[in-house]
């Protein structure tokens, strides 16, 4: 099979590495060979991160490079602009309807782009979701990030099943059914 | 293989898993991206190895080298700008060799992630005449480790192990192994090999140099060095990531894999390019392959097609050598999303006192270091671990006393501990005036939150007893030590106008803990109240993430970032801010 590629994009502190653990423990799970790249360090305070995943049969490079995203999550609408050209001809683009300014916008330096979900939408196969006011539902904001990749895990090769599984051996116990609730919540949206 | 013992790994974790099962027994460090989680995940050993933060990079390093003298297994790692301040020892200890292996990680930041500059290691190394190993992935990483300590004990020699950002954080399968049972080499007097005074070292150098001989001999013959001889039409030598990118663009390509990459086996090298019609040369930083590749007279292609600067990448490739035209859409144009400091952050409050009294600061090197740009923009000069004080120091001998009147340096606790302190004996022995702001969040803040001397406990989770930094700077004769909480905003203001009007040292230390450390629940948040507000602005001047101004020019807190530090409401002269418990 062909490597597949997937990028999880957001703002430092939206908990990109919680998804991309639970991303390479159902790959691996499945017994592909993976590999995942992060960002520590400076970038990690409130600025804009990326995460790479990659799995097939055997992985070369750790990163994905522009054009060659399967999957592109994106936990907040400007991150989903910056990062789409990274994805394939028919890769699909998962993004969360969060708006968080950039501090350029705070200060009135930049202006935050109007209408983003619907230009993407002319240019790439994108499902929007606003994943916070479902996590609000839940009663916890925190698990939008799962309610996401609910909503992604219909475009990967893995039954719900096994992501249950995944959650219960990657988030901490108490955390387990939240996040399982979190993750069908995604899921059948 | 028994799944259990094929897990996922960050090649951090692979290299602290690397020197447990090469049975190495100390290892000393002090934090840097990308290879603080090296210390992080070695600790996880402790039982049965010692393992500590250091106050610096040239501590480890003699940490190390005299475990290693003492017979056992060593380690030290360091981000690459941590092997200046270790330079000093590894220069020499590349003399002395060892007894116990002994292996320096020193992390590279290709692309600068997090870093103040893009020195490539590999120069040092060569310049001390060090081996230098690199591996491609989080197995290499644990497997070369191992090679490397085998290495350091047959030439007597420590041994760099060069990885990179990318590498250091990137996550690949690892299949584990057992610690090695080494045993400890007794000990010898040898003050020939030991004492590096003159007459010694003179001795020395000549082993050194036959060393070097013998290593670009054998490691001809080493099977770290890897040929993978297909088509021979195209050929590269390479090492480290940039290997992963060619077996992604060019899978049928003839390689050469360098695992060692200083000294450079140069029969391999020769035998290689003679079979290959074009042979590119595909490393990351400096040419430092391609340099002495072609002083060789061997022809080659390298930076011309492939920057010196930044990351490579397997789309470098398709467009460099295969001239793929790749189709890639433009990336949009959109604001840029810079690292900020957090809400609640205690620099925040510190530069907005600054910000107000537009008080010039000579920075340093921590999550402080975002005071340089707007909307706080306050910091001026950011040069290294250390260099705040001293440099406003020069400022005031190069233009007197009365020209950093309107200056301060500002640095934190754990780069205080680092090398700061150096620079505070030196302005108060040379009768310097300055005022310095030790920013003391309690911790290591921008790496993750390490310990470190001041903070009393130890990389092993030991209660030690503190350093005191206000007794540490009475000490070294700093006659005005304050502590001032940091969103005592007023009062902060009050005590950098007096003691910057004073002609003497002043230490001020704002002791405020991290916000990220020891998280306890919010117990209330700032909110505006909309009738109240005046829209002048006055609580975003801070910059705090949480305030946003919404399109009738009221502000608006956001309460799932907000932790209710207070230091917008104190900026609020309508008392619009209150606040409102959770």
């Amino acid at each position: 099979m062909k490597t597949r590629n997937i990028m999880i994009v957001g703002v430092g502190g939206q908990g990109t590495l919680l998804t991309s653990r639970i991303l390479g423990g159902i790959m691996l799970g499945a017994g592909f060979d993976v590999k995942m790249s992060e960002v520590h360090g400076m970038a990690q305070r409130g600025g804009s991160v990326v995460t790479y995943v990659r799995y097939g049969e055997s992985v070369a490079e750790p990163i994905v490079e522009e054009g060659q995203a399967d999957v592109l999550i994106a936990f907040e609408q400007l991150e989903a602009k910056r990062y789409a050209h990274f994805l394939k001809k028919d890769g699909v683009l998962i993004v969360n309807t969060q708006r968080i300014d950039p501090m350029p916008v705070v200060i009135g330096q930049a202006e935050y782009p109007e209408g983003i979900v619907e230009s993407l939408k002319k240019e790439y196969r994108v499902i929007d979701v606003d994943a916070m006011s479902e996590a609000l539902k839940l009663g916890n904001p925190r698990v939008f990030n799962v309610i996401v990749l609910g909503v992604a895990a219909k475009h990967m090769d893995f039954d719900k099943e096994q992501w249950f599984d995944v959650i219960e051996k990657t988030v901490k116990p108490k955390f387990v059914d939240l996040n399982k609730r979190a993750f069908e919540t995604g899921y059948n949206l | 293989m028994d799944d259990k013992n094929r897990v996922m790994m960050l090649g951090n974790e692979a290299i602290a898993r690397g020197a447990y099962e090469a049975g190495v027994k100390v290892s000393a460090a002090y934090p840097g991206t990308p290879s603080t989680e090296i210390s992080e995940n070695i600790v996880k050993y402790k039982d049965e190895l010692y393992c500590e933060w250091s106050p610096n990079e040239k501590v480890a390093t003699e940490v190390a080298i005299g475990a290693s003298m003492a017979g056992v297994r060593s380690l030290v790692s360091m981000k690459h700008v941590g092997v200046n301040v270790a330079a000093d020892p590894l220069y020499t200890v590349s003399y002395t060799g060892i007894s116990g292996g002994m292996v320096l990680v020193a992390a590279d930041d290709p692309g600068m992630y997090s870093s103040q500059n893009e020195q490539d290691t590999r120069m040092v190394a060569r310049a001390a005449q060090v081996p230098v190993i690199e591996p491609s992935d989080s197995q290499e990483a644990k497997d070369f480790i191992k090679f490397a300590y085998d290495l350091s004990e047959k030439y007597d020699t420590p041994v760099i192990l060069r990885t990179t950002t990318r590498l250091s954080h990137s996550q690949g399968l690892v299949t584990l192994g057992d610690r090695l049972n080494i045993e400890d080499k007794p000990y010898e007097r040898n003050i020939a090999k030991y004492v590096m005074m003159p007459g010694n070292a003179k001795l020395r150098h000549l082993v050194v140099e036959e060393r070097e001989k013998r290593l670009i001999e054998d490691s001809c013959d080493f099977p770290i060095n890897r040929v993978e001889m297909n088509d021979t039409s195209i050929g590269f030598i390479t090492s480290g990531i940039p290997y992963t990118y060619v077996k992604e663009v060019l899978p049928n390509a003839s390689v050469l894999k360098l695992g060692l990459v200083n000294p450079l086996p140069r029969k391999l090298i020769e035998d290689f390019a003679s079979k290959v019609d074009t042979l590119y040369i595909f490393e990351e930083l400096d040419p430092l392959i391609e340099t002495q590749v072609r002083s060789w007279g061997i022809k080659a292609i390298g930076k011309e097609i492939f920057t010196i600067q930044g990351e490579y990448s397997a789309n470098m490739l398709r467009k460099a050598v295969l001239h793929e035209d790749i189709k890639i859409k433009e990336a949009a144009a959109v604001p840029g999303r810079p690292p900020i400091l957090c809400p609640g952050c205690p620099h925040r409050s510190a530069f907005t006192v600054l910000n107000k009294l537009k008080i010039h600061a000579a920075g340093d090197i921590g999550c402080y270091t975002l005071g340089a740009v707007p909307p706080l923009g306050v910091v001026d000069t950011t040069i290294c671990m250390g260099s705040s004080i001293s440099t406003l120091h020069g400022m005031e001998k190069a233009k007197g006393k009365d020209y950093i009147k309107n200056w301060v340096a500002v640095i934190g606790d754990s780069t205080f501990m680092h090398t700061g302190v150096n620079s505070l004996i030196n302005m108060v022995y040379n009768q310097g005036t300055g005022t310095v702001m030790i920013l003391d969040n309690s911790t290591t803040g921008m790496t993750g939150h390490q310990d470190h001397a001041a903070t009393g406990k130890t990389l092993q989770g030991e209660e030690v007893p503190a350093v005191s930094i206000p007794k540490l700077c009475e000490a070294i004769g700093v006659r005005n030590v304050y502590e001032i909480n940091v969103f005592d905003t007023e009062g902060l203001e009050k005590l950098i106008k007096q003691e910057l009007a004073r002609d003497e040292v002043s230490v001020i230390i704002t002791k405020t803990p991290c916000v990220l450390l020891n998280r306890t629940p919010v117990t209330h948040t700032c909110q505006v109240d909309a009738d109240a507000c005046k829209k002048c602005g006055m609580c975003m001047k801070p910059g705090c993430p949480a305030v946003t101004k919404l399109d009738s020019g009221v502000t608006r807190i956001d309460t799932t970032m907000c932790n209710g530090c207070g230091l917008c409401k104190s900026q609020c002269k309508f008392g619009a801010i209150k606040d409102v418990p959770c």
